[in-house]
């Protein structure tokens, strides 16, 4: 196990040099640049600040003075657009943000899927069923850049019972509606991933010998059905984790609590270049950290699986 | 008599059996009933980029900026000149060398007292080409002496036109004769910077723990992409006659859900979404607040070689200008009290007589009826040889006025319209690169004088990407520049950009807000729309 | 489908698979035809496309046409009429809606199917390549796979679209590129288990090319699974670009999406303007519980493991 994990994390060097390199040269072919504004800077004023951000080396060089930065300092430069913020401060800010609310909803996610998955496999083809999936499939197809609109015009204007956007350091009323538009989406495919390996497991041999034995419906589904119908799961939350908190832009453009994806679309649009790619980074590592962690997780659940 | 003998007596009662203070709950000058609570919460489209006066280049820091710091003259709220940090100046006789004469009372929010010194190395500061200011441009525009060496590095700031001759005197000589010289002292560049803090903490001294300012309130919290709140500076020289104590600003990106959080209470004041303004002035009719801004929405014609050939004939180009029915625009898309433009220079500038413009008097039909003439004259009858490329950058109201632009052409003239949308940094680069046929463009004079925007149509000015040159505008802006009283030369410039249309005017902005409607004072009547917090304040419903 | 399996059928090596094949697929279609929900799905899917293709016969306005008698205003004169020819009401410019919802169809299914075709190419040949060559390049190609797994793909959409400005082109092939490499996975899984088929050895053994045996053996067995998979992607693929039309990235006016036409309905929810949000969104949450329900009901009639 322990040779996996360090063989893994190994090969996330490359994969994120190649990223780095990637989004550099993606970045750096974008029209425009940084300090390109309206009213055109004056030559000599644009060299000024070019050269105090080291834009005018060659691109190979500042990729090596970007890479060694990080690599030996942990440090990703200053913000193009901010200027008395580094990128370190910028994502030390969201990030946490970010990370709070994602979490939380994934928990609801996680909770309220698995709930609703079960309940419908397990009255199969009843009312139950076609409610819950009707539930699961409507949440997922209602994008959340409609729902957050909606919720504000309810909870906000009309009954008054919770603000309309901001963040407040994380309060719970400032969460409510962030976590329902981030949340609802993941919950259905949760759900119906649970339902259908739910149902699939149900219907397989070594259950109805447990059924044949009589055992209650309570104990197969916690002692035999449930384990390994997460697996499917399992394997679609750890990339989930990583979307809802990267897909977290329409949360954070619409409720304004300053998390990383909005200041990720900021940056792009900005051209604020080390922003971006320290986003971008950040993004990558979290995406290798939780598909090892799921690969880890497969593992433990189903011993059949060697690493 | 006996009558309001009772009231006083009621109110005075009522008053010293409900407040602590009777004093602070009137306003000094109006005695209007202040309300208790003072803090005023705006909404902000987009997070400031820096409040470094030197620095900050978008309006958002530049509304901090003013409320933090203060400069040599204020703006009152008719937008003329008043004393700020200084209290009176001269100047010689032919308008070169200014002397500034600063109050000996005004301090740091540190107790440090502010000083002709600090002005001088701010203004050093900001031509510094070591600064790499991104508006160092706006030292080049107030002509320093010596500006331009200094900007390009040749010569040492040392040489830069400006001296402090002692604490409270700062000389400041200029390159050329400039009457508004004094009206640039209310720009945000021209705002002290404290050398010490920014000497000690680099480009940290504008976070709220590090921050000094002199103006009537300090920084005292900033959460990036969400809040920042600036509170009362009690070491403001004229700190007594602030009433707001707190501003709070939020960062709300959608105009939408920004409108909807003003309507649950959380905000003071927001922007009108474009289109909605007649709605919400039916429902909220003493909320909605509209008044002229010094702003232009134009487009411009690309008269490169890259252009459409049928752009090169000035018939064509008027034929696209007469054909836009600006009515329509203001008063069906955005609704907000704008005003139809068929001059660059907004009516509302200082000083400016608009040329007599025979397009103007006529009925929208009968400037179509004129253009599809024009439109035959110059051989493109039908129009269905002309195909544009219209450039716009991203944007809701943008986007719905090119729509209905490119459909009143393709209606009235049959000329075709190829949109291109383009986010903003995209939408530059074309735009310098005049890869375009029609482009939009939008211009704020950074003071109020005609001068402020026709400058633009000069052949060498940095925003003429359409390339247009005429000799003539060149030679009547230069000499307005030394000129007394200018007005003639800009009123015969508007009357050439008349005849040969290089831009097509659409509107002037007006500011379109929702506002609380205990919220005293706003300045409507300053078209730079140059607000200070300190003089704004709430009364009591 | 069935068209492919016929043409397999005149393999000349091939027949128990063929013969096999052929039933697979009859059994399949009698088990889809069973479930209503998936046949229900499959004719209302039909009619949206058909809207697609021949609504523009019906409409009394083009999607660029203002009308100008209901300029300014929008709240009550743009309503949904039909003495004024707009049955579906009006945008914010007076533009008719139903030509705009018709056109915004037509680009939607588009980003869908082409999106969801490129991806299901792309990841079908890499997939059945790796597993049917195996060993040290099957290694290679899911470690890039792996590497590649790990770039978040919505910030490098974004970025491709700063970049290279917008086009539907590059929508399409952007989405498509998003979605490639799960399916790559699930086909290399799927071939390791049929290169062991006797019928590939046969193929072998009288010296058929490795290129055919992929092209004529593999693939078309890997059929029900890829068929499942690209029917799921469609909804991805749909929400995907209503995602980037939020964001502004979208198609070029007067060019619309279902994306774009809700995005500007939800804007303008507040005042009155409802039809705007609803008939887009309507066409939109039909479509995606359509292709979920098929993509269902083909799961259930394809899949070997229920039967």
């Amino acid at each position: 196990m322990l040779a996996f994990i360090l063989k893994r994390l190994f090969y996330a060097i490359p994969t994120i040099l190649i990223l780095i390199v990637f989004s550099f040269l993606l970045m750096h072919s974008a029209p425009g640049g940084p300090f390109s504004s309206d009213r055109p800077l004056p030559p000599e004023v644009l060299a000024n600040i070019e050269a105090k951000y080291h834009l005018n080396d060659p691109l190979i060089k500042q990729i090596w003075t970007y890479v060694t930065g990080v690599v030996t300092q942990f440090d990703f430069g200053p913000s193009f657009q901010y200027k008395d913020r580094t990128v370190n401060e910028i994502i030390g800010q969201g990030f946490p943000v970010t990370l709070t609310y994602g979490t939380i909803s994934f928990l609801v996610a996680v909770f309220f899927g698995c709930a609703l998955g079960i309940t419908a496999a397990l009255n199969q083809n009843s009312w139950l069923d076609y409610l819950a999936v009707g539930i699961s499939i409507g949440a997922q197809v209602l994008p959340n850049f409609v729902m957050a609109p909606i919720l504000v015009l309810v909870f906000t204007l009309w009954l008054g019972w919770l603000p309309g956007g901001g963040w407040n350091g994380g309060q719970w009323q400032y969460l409510i509606m962030p976590v329902i538009a981030l949340s609802t989406s993941f919950m259905a495919s949760i759900a119906r991933i649970m339902r259908s390996s739910l149902l699939e497991v149900m219907h397989s041999n070594y259950i109805r010998t447990a059924r044949a034995k009589g055992l209650t419906k309570r104990e197969i589904l916690f002692n035999h059905a449930l384990k390994p119908a997460l697996l499917p799961v399992i394997s679609y939350l750890g990339p989930t984790f990583v979307i809802m908190i990267t897909g977290s832009v329409v949360v954070d453009l619409y409720f304004t609590t300053g998390g990383i994806g909005q200041a990720f679309v900021n940056s792009a649009l900005n051209r604020d270049y080390s922003v971006m790619m320290g986003i971008t980074i950040l993004i990558g590592c979290l995406t290798i950290l939780f598909n090892l962690i799921v690969d880890v997780l497969y593992a433990w659940i189903d011993p059949k699986i060697k690493l | 008599m006996k009558n309001s003998y009772s009231w006083v007596l009621t109110t005075a009662l009522t008053l010293s059996l409900s407040a602590s203070s009777v004093l602070a709950d009137l306003h000094p000058v109006t005695n209007e009933v202040l309300a208790d609570e003072q803090i005023f919460t705006y909404r902000v489209g987009d997070e400031y980029a820096s409040i470094d006066p030197q620095l900050a280049e978008d309006v958002q820091g530049g509304e901090f900026i003013r409320d933090l710091f203060e400069g040599l003259m204020n703006q009152n709220s008719d937008g003329d000149l008043v004393p700020g940090v200084a209290t009176h100046f001269d100047v010689n006789d032919d308008n070169t060398i200014y002397t500034f004469y600063l109050r000996d009372n005004a301090k740091w929010s540190d107790g440090e007292p502010v000083t002709a010194g600090d002005f001088e190395y701010s203004w050093k500061r900001l031509a510094d080409p070591a600064t790499a200011s991104p508006y160092s441009w706006f030292a080049e525009e107030m002509g320093l002496e010596n500006v331009e060496a200094v900007m390009a590095g040749d010569m040492d700031t040392s040489e830069l036109g400006v001296t402090a001759l002692d604490d409270h005197t700062l000389e400041v000589r200029l390159e050329n004769s400039m009457g508004h010289f004094p009206l640039m002292t209310t720009s945000e560049p021209t705002f002290p910077s404290p050398q010490w803090t920014v000497e000690e903490f680099g480009s940290d001294w504008t976070k709220p723990e590090n921050i000094v300012s002199n103006g009537a309130y300090v920084l005292t919290e900033h959460v990036p992409q969400e809040r920042s709140v600036r509170s009362r500076n009690p070491m403001y020289w004229n700190d007594e006659a602030t009433i707001i104590e707190r501003v709070e600003a939020l960062v709300i990106s959608d105009e939408s859900a920004a409108l909807t959080r003003y309507l649950s209470g959380e905000l003071d004041r927001t922007e009108v979404p474009s289109g909605q303004f007649n709605q919400l002035s039916t429902s909220h009719p003493n909320e909605t607040v509209t008044f002229p801004r010094l702003c232009n929405y134009y487009y411009f014609v690309n008269l490169t070689e890259s252009t459409h050939p049928a752009l090169l004939d000035p018939r064509v180009r008027e034929a696209l200008y007469l054909a836009i029915d600006r009515d329509v625009i203001t008063e069906a898309i955005l609704q907000g009290g704008e005003f139809p433009a068929y001059s660059f220079t907004p009516e509302a500038t200082a000083n400016f007589l608009p040329p007599a413009n025979p397009a103007r008097d006529l009925t929208q039909a009968e400037r179509n009826a004129r253009a599809v003439a024009l439109l035959d004259e110059a051989g493109y009858g039908g129009g269905a040889e002309i195909e544009l490329d219209l450039l716009f950058n991203t944007s809701e109201s943008h986007s719905k006025i090119a729509i209905i632009v490119s459909q009143m052409w393709k209606q009235t003239l049959g000329v075709t319209t190829v949109l291109q949308n383009m986010e903003w940094k995209t939408f530059l680069e074309a735009r310098s690169n005049q890869e375009f046929d029609i482009g939009r463009a939008g211009w704020c004079g950074p003071y109020n004088m005609a001068s402020s925007f026709l400058d633009l149509m000069s052949s060498d000015h940095p925003y003429n990407d359409a390339g247009y040159v005429n000799a003539e505008v060149d030679q009547l802006l230069t000499d307005a520049k030394v000129s007394e009283d200018p007005t003639a030369n800009f009123t015969r410039i508007e009357e050439i950009l008349a005849t040969e249309n290089p831009i097509l005017p659409i509107y002037h902005y007006a500011g379109v807000y929702m506002m609380d409607d205990s919220l005293q004072n706003w300045p409507v009547n300053n078209v730079e729309q140059k607000w200070y917090s300190r003089e704004l304040y709430f009364t009591a419903d | 489908m069935t068209n492919v399996s016929m043409t397999n059928s005149t393999d000349t090596q091939g027949d128990v698979a063929n013969t096999k094949g052929r039933s697979l697929w009859q059994d399949a279609r009698r088990r889809f035809l069973q479930n209503r929900a998936a046949v229900v799905s499959l004719i209302v899917l039909m009619g949206v496309c058909l809207i697609a293709l021949f609504g523009p016969l019906l409409a009394a306005w083009d999607n660029e046409t203002v009308d100008w008698n209901v300029l300014g205003d929008i709240a009550t004169l743009g309503a949904p009429s039909l003495s004024n020819g707009h049955y579906f009401g009006t945008d914010e410019l007076g533009r008719d809606l139903y030509s705009r919802v018709v056109q915004g169809t037509q680009v939607s299914l588009m980003v869908g199917i082409v999106g969801s075709t490129i991806a299901v190419i792309l990841g079908t040949l890499y997939g059945a390549t790796a597993g049917y060559v195996g060993g040290k390049t099957d290694n290679i190609m899911m470690r890039i796979v792996d590497i590649l797994m790990s770039i978040p793909y919505m910030f490098v959409l974004i970025l491709l679209l700063v970049v290279f400005g917008r086009s539907m082109w590059l929508l399409f092939v952007g989405v498509g590129m998003i979605s490639w490499l799960e399916m790559s996975r699930i086909v290399r899984g799927q071939t390791l288990t049929l290169k062991s088929k006797e019928y590939v050895d046969a193929a072998l053994s009288i010296g058929v090319k490795h290129h055919v045996i992929v092209l004529r053996h593999i693939i078309p067995n890997l059929l029900g699974v890829i068929v499942i998979y690209a029917t799921l992607l469609v909804p991805q693929m749909i929400l995907t670009e209503s995602f980037i039309s939020f964001l502004g990235l979208g198609v070029q006016e007067p060019n619309t999406s279902w994306g774009a036409l809700i995005s500007e309905g939800a804007s303008t929810l507040q005042y009155g303007t409802y039809w705007q949000l609803l008939f887009p969104l309507a066409f939109f949450v039909i479509t995606l519980f359509c292709f979920f329900f098929i993509g269902d009901g083909l799961r259930d009639a394809l899949d070997p493991k229920d039967r």
